[in-house]
């Protein structure tokens, strides 16, 4: 019993990570190539999100859907990139907050305009609705398992992408010298607004795939930013490898205390304090945790810069 | 040729702007006067909220624009500026003499073990650890049940000032916030023009030559983040007595967001940065909520516009004259 509990939160933690990469695959290379701070990053994971719900109503199927709201939301990043977020790198970080912060505040107002305020659902697909069994006894939802599957497969052409091509060499040595890189002739602009649309198609990927497990809804990116903006900085800033490393540490940590805590402190303190203070100490564990890898590694896991 | 005015011929000096501040002033005083004409309390109560905010945002440009410690949790010193209040408002304590300090002294005490450890960071790393932490307390507030948890506090009163003056009174409410308000930026002023805020400025232009000129780096900017957190724990302390409601979503760290978009929109590193920026923000939000549903798109389509035309905020629009 308790080892397959365990299995299962592991199962879940391993889901909840892979999305968080997801999100923060494009957020450090974003910060580490470019250097700018983009609090815009959850509002293309919420416009993806909900993308992908309009084109599965469209077009019936939840494929094609997800295929399509992905398509859009790279559109989206790029179009994005290439009228107002251009124009901000060289300014310096407050300014790129203030910046974003405006682009969220209007992508927040345009979803609510279009799609209004309320909730929009997003099912799966039917064929994946069920349970599976994967030990004798060990249920799982076969949605969930397909989360982990996507999620390592995006996760594996993510590497492949950047270890073994050009563009990825040439984001490499931007991340790891911006200066240089541009002296030796990669054509940043161009690689710029490319990697913002991959950006924004990692982000529709993770919204669409979360959207039946959690809310499609107006501010469903903020929440979800910080958590990315966490990963990031335990991975180190510019890393897709530490941001792996960091998605699924936090992934794993959060679900885990979520799970794990309540518990404990219902066994040591009585079920009143395991109400009162478990969620919160749960939630707690990611920022003691943050504080704890900047502590021995204050330039995170991984560190790009050279 | 005239003399060169001697008071005004550092950087690091910040003129007050007597000329245009004291009309401001007047007009602010006049106000409870002038609102019973348009409206009555409803635009006292906006106007303190304006005020408590300006002091917030002032008390944050301080380490963020003077002192170049981009802090993203300042919020939780307003936070718990307001639960210190909202306790002991609960407990029976009613004066504000007894609040305020208290609230400040919290919020300082808070302020001086969260920098003693982020102070030793550097750069982003800054900004993530200072968040980390006003996220802790934002979930210790979401956890404590006993001060309502994630409900909030209601209180039953605003305190009182001793003398017959009732803070419930919206008119003395909103002197009494005027005057903490003006006395808190006076303060900031004196400061930053005395040889501690020139320090602290000098600090952010060259970090490592004030260190070999023999200065404490780590301790000025200690010093200042210690009344960062006081200023912005006796907004917090005002906060709770004007809306009579404390909640862990003041602490949030949207709500750090929102203090630092008022500074960078005002003017990071300007006397009178935070103030422009949480006025024109308030307003805005103001303004533009009476007209549309759809305001936010409004309000961030003039703060993008802010950022494209002004790059150092409103308050840069103004060239300061004995710049070269």
């Amino acid at each position: 019993m308790t080892g397959i509990f365990i299995l299962e939160q592991a199962l879940n933690g391993l889901q909840f990570g892979l999305m968080l990469f997801l999100l923060a695959a494009g957020l450090t290379l974003v910060f580490g190539i470019m250097d700018m701070i983009n609090l815009a990053h959850g509002s293309l994971y919420m416009v993806g999100a909900y993308l992908v719900a309009a084109a599965t109503t469209a077009s019936g199927s939840f494929w094609i859907g997800l295929a399509a709201g992905v398509a859009g939301a790279a559109l989206f990043g790029v179009l994005l990139e290439l009228t107002v977020l251009r124009r901000l790198y060289t300014r310096d970080h407050l300014s790129q907050v203030l910046g974003t912060f405006a682009i969220l505040l209007m992508c927040n107002e345009a979803v609510r305009f279009i799609w209004g305020s309320q909730p929009v659902l997003l099912s799966p697909p039917d064929s994946l609705s069920g349970p599976v069994e994967l030990l004798s006894g060990f249920y799982y939802p076969a949605y969930r398992l397909l989360i982990i599957g996507v999620g390592l497969l995006v996760a594996l052409g993510l590497w492949l992408l950047i270890t073994r091509t050009r563009i990825g060499m040439q984001l490499r040595a931007g991340a790891s010298n911006r200066e240089m890189a541009l002296a030796m002739g990669v054509p940043v602009r161009a690689l710029f607004t490319a990697l913002f649309g991959l950006g924004a198609a990692l982000c529709a990927v993770a919204g669409g795939l979360l959207g039946p497990l959690l809310a499609v809804q107006v501010g469903m990116g903020e929440s979800i930013l910080i958590l990315a903006f966490v990963v990031i900085v335990i991975g180190g800033i510019g890393s897709v490898r530490g941001a792996l490393l960091g998605a699924l540490l936090v992934g794993v940590v959060d679900t885990a205390g979520r799970a794990l805590i309540p518990l404990l402190f219902g066994a040591v303190l009585g079920p009143a304090a395991a109400d009162n203070a478990g969620p919160a100490v749960a939630s707690i564990l990611i920022y003691v945790l943050m504080a704890a890898v900047l502590f021995f590694k204050p330039r995170g896991l991984f560190p790009a810069h050279g | 040729m005239a003399e060169p005015d001697v008071s005004q011929r550092s950087l690091l000096d910040h003129a007050l702007g007597w000329r245009w501040a004291l009309p401001l002033f007047a007009l602010l005083l006049a106000l409870p006067l002038i609102t019973p004409l348009i409206g009555g309390d409803f635009y006292l109560g906006l106007a303190a909220r304006i005020l408590i905010f300006a002091l917030a945002a002032t008390s944050l440009n301080l380490i963020l624009g003077f002192g170049g410690l981009v802090s993203f949790g300042h919020a939780a010193f307003v936070g718990v500026g307001a639960y210190t209040a909202g306790v002991l408002l609960q407990s029976g304590v009613t004066s504000a003499w007894v609040l305020w300090p208290a609230a400040m002294l919290v919020s300082a005490l808070f302020a001086a073990l969260i920098g003693a450890i982020s102070l030793r960071t550097r750069g982003v790393y800054f900004i993530m650890i200072t968040l980390a932490f006003a996220q802790m307390l934002y979930y210790l507030a979401l956890s404590t049940k006993a001060y309502g948890g994630d409900d909030g506090l209601s209180l039953a009163a605003r305190g009182t000032l001793g003398g017959g003056l009732e803070l419930a009174n919206e008119r003395t409410f909103y002197w009494t916030t005027l005057a903490l308000v003006t006395l808190a930026l006076l303060f900031v002023w004196r400061l930053l023009n005395a040889r501690f805020g020139h320090a602290l400025q000098a600090m952010r232009e060259n970090e490592a030559r004030m260190e070999a000129v023999g200065f404490a780096v780590y301790g000025h900017r200690l010093a200042a983040f210690v009344i960062a957190g006081a200023l912005a724990g006796l907004a917090g302390a005002l906060l709770a007595s004007l809306g009579g409601f404390v909640s862990p979503s003041m602490m949030q760290w949207g709500q750090s967001g929102l203090l630092m978009v008022m500074v960078i929109l005002g003017g990071v590193g300007h006397l009178w940065g935070g103030v422009i920026g949480a006025v024109v923000f308030l307003l805005l939000e103001e303004v533009l909520s009476h007209y549309t549903i759809y305001w936010q798109f409004a309000l961030g389509a003039a703060l993008l516009a802010v950022v494209l035309a002004a790059p150092n905020g409103l308050m840069s629009l103004f060239k300061r004259k004995e710049q070269p």
